[in-house]
């Protein structure tokens, strides 16, 4: 009998279920957890004031990265730079003694491979096509991009992981995200989900997991695909899927923690079974045609409000409803622009390239290529590029980009989340703007009063040499 | 958790859309290692500006609040809904949550009720004249003291987690053997899933 076609989510989700209660909740069994200082310190208390054991301490992994500073860790003689802020020291110190406490994979502040928790899964070959992760971290549906099932938990669940490497839900609808064509020269993943999330809403995912599909999607790098998958979240799923591929298992293989030897192909053999099946249905199709895609920017506090670099600022009576209006003229005002000016005469005073969406080898070298041999213009403070791991960052310095960023007039960072969502000292002043290749432009997320346009690596350079927004198109 | 059965009282009614986590609690309070004491920073750049809802002395202590569409959306830090407890926030209603945070509320004993816009609305005016709401999660009613009445759906799980103040943790713990049964039937065909992070 041939089995009813299901979608990748239902696969991945049937392959989990430890049992089903009455009501529909479902007990799914998690395969990787990863754990970092801000959302666990709680979580590692309960189970110690109740007595409870981590139950499987080697399927999940610590890694320090959102309140690391990005400076120096270690002085000449090899000792700790103390951190100036003593809540984030003792953070950051209560991971380090509850991850061998609990028995738990810990990768230290100065380890090479220490670095942004969805950078280092996928790196470290710990994340994999067709398992379930989860991370006290709403951007852990980067994974998605390996063709995992990889949302975000709170730390009342990260406790419930540690406790049973199981969740209690209820299974999510499934969305298709159908990209139909090709993308134009100068447009990447960055663009492409920036605009995804403008036609669907920052809420329009809510309640669903999306599966990107299309040929976009199949020629994208890996890591591309994580940063699609990566910003789902922002229109508001808890979870983004790319089925696995030839290019993620060319991808893993020889990563450290990845299968090896025969069981590296019994994983193949598996994974390839991980597609959605013909006449599978989806609860609601998105259709979009990459053909509309242009290098987009935001010009508002939620990522859905996108544009093409070459538009203008809209109006806020342009909206269909009287609530999106008001919430335009909000963020306009919180902005400090008017609309009908150009996005290209929007003048930045601060770069950042970096964050879980867009801190990786390639990021760093589309970012590179724009800035070899130009400067950033004198108007920009400050710009930094915060790699997305120690290793990022040597293959990076390998191939010479930190002297192409140096040269630039960029400071060169060590690994961590930084300016994404300042909670280390890498912060944006009240009032100025920076051109952001992070995830999220809502108010205060940079500092109180910082204004942030999130775009891509390559149009962040092209900000940086031109002093305001631009289209990376004219430069090259 | 406390248990929550009914929630009676002013409704601070604040109404804003999209209201995403950092704007509930910015990542500055995010250091701490305790649950505490977060309610002090909460809705801090909403409170920055003058007249606000959450500083008006008529809503002080008061148990609900209601807010816009995709109330909580943004990060999964449940921070915001320890920020929001602290503040004496029991029961949220809302056309829509962001699916973390709504579990987070319901693991932390809050109720976040799910109504229609025109309901919304009419519940802002009753709370804006500074009137009390009732919020029944037993008979899954909202009620006012002008014979509003609006029911509203809720996962049952979820409903018997609040009514009962459980915790989920050593409800699962109960099904441990479910849970060894399901490993051991992933033992073999699947050992490589788990040979790569042995320690």
């Amino acid at each position: 009998m041939a089995s009813k076609p299901r979608t990748l989510y239902e696969k991945i989700w049937d392959d989990h279920v430890v049992e089903t209660r009455d009501d529909g909740t479902a007990i799914i069994y998690i395969d990787r957890h990863l754990v970092h200082e801000v959302t666990s310190p709680q979580a590692f208390e309960a189970l110690r004031l109740a007595g409870r054991p981590v139950r499987r301490p080697e399927l999940t992994l610590a890694v320090p990265d959102h309140n690391l500073p990005t400076t120096k860790r270690r002085d000449a003689r090899g000792n700790k730079v103390p951190i100036a802020d003593p809540q984030s020291a003792a953070q950051l110190e209560a991971l380090e003694k509850n991850a061998p406490d609990f028995g738990i994979r810990y990768i230290g502040d100065a380890d090479a491979q220490q670095g942004i928790v969805h950078v280092v899964g996928p790196e470290q070959g710990f994340s994999l096509p067709g398992t379930t992760i989860v991370c006290g971290d709403s951007h852990t549906a980067s994974h998605g991009g390996l063709g995992a099932l990889a949302f975000g938990i709170g730390t009342s669940e990260v406790e419930h992981v540690l406790a049973t490497q199981t969740l209690l839900l209820q299974r999510s609808n499934s969305m298709e995200v159908r990209v139909e064509g090709e993308l134009a020269p100068g447009v990447t993943a960055k663009d492409l989900i920036m605009h995804i999330i403008g036609v669907i809403g920052a809420a329009g995912g809510s309640g669903y997991v999306i599966e990107y599909r299309g040929p976009v999607f199949e020629h994208m790098s890996v890591e591309q695909r994580l940063t699609v998958c990566n910003m789902s979240i922002e229109a508001g799923a808890r979870a983004g899927l790319i089925a696995p591929d030839e290019t993620v298992f060319d991808y893993l293989r020889g990563k450290p923690m990845a299968p090896k030897g025969a069981d590296w192909d019994e994983a193949v053999a598996y994974w390839r079974t991980l597609h959605t099946d013909p006449g599978a249905q989806f609860d609601k199709s998105v259709v979009i045609d990459a053909a509309n895609v242009q290098p987009s920017v935001t010009w508002g506090t939620s990522p859905e409000d996108v544009v093409a670099i070459g538009a203008n600022v809209p109006s806020p009576e342009s909206f269909a409803d009287e609530s999106k209006r008001a919430a335009a003229r909000k963020s306009l005002d919180y902005m400090g622009l008017t609309p009908g000016t150009r996005m290209t005469d929007i003048p930045v005073e601060n770069i950042f390239i970096g964050s879980c969406t867009n801190s990786r080898i390639e990021d760093l070298r589309a970012a590179a290529s724009v800035l070899k041999g130009r400067k950033k213009a004198d108007n920009v403070r400050w710009a930094i590029v915060v790699p997305g791991s120690g290793l990022v960052k040597q293959q990076a310095e390998e191939e010479g980009l930190d002297r192409i960023f140096l040269d630039a007039g960029f400071e060169w960072r060590e690994p961590g989340c930084s300016a994404c969502l300042g909670m280390n000292p890498d912060k944006v002043p009240p009032g100025e703007r920076c051109a952001s290749t992070s995830n999220r432009n809502f108010v205060g997320r940079q500092g109180p009063g910082a204004r942030t346009h999130l775009l891509s690596p390559a149009m962040a350079a092209a900000a940086a040499v031109k002093g305001h927004l631009a289209d990376v198109r004219e430069l090259s | 958790m406390d248990a929550l059965s009914t929630v009676e009282g002013r409704a601070i009614p604040f109404g804003a859309k999209n209201v995403d986590t950092d704007i509930i609690i910015p990542a500055e309070w995010l250091k701490t290692i305790t649950r505490e004491g977060l309610g002090e920073g909460a809705f801090q750049s909403v409170r920055a500006e003058p007249g606000n809802v959450f500083d008006d002395p008529a809503y002080q202590g008061a148990p609900i609040l209601i807010a816009g569409d995709n109330f909580g959306c943004g990060s999964s830090r449940e921070h915001a809904a320890w920020a929001i407890l602290d503040l004496g926030i029991r029961a949220i209603v809302a056309p829509s949550y962001s699916d973390i945070f709504s579990g987070n509320a319901v693991k932390n004993g809050i109720l976040p009720v799910v109504l229609p816009q025109e309901a919304i609305d009419r519940l802002m005016e009753v709370a804006n004249e500074g009137h009390e709401i009732n919020v029944d999660l037993e008979t899954q009613t909202v009620t006012t003291p002008f014979q509003d009445r609006y029911s509203f759906d809720i996962d049952p799980f979820r409903k018997h987690c609040l009514l009962h103040g459980l915790d989920e943790v050593a409800l699962t713990l109960e099904r441990q053997a479910a849970i060894g049964e399901f490993e051991q039937s992933r033992a073999g065909a699947r050992d490589w899933l788990t040979k790569g992070t042995a320690i």
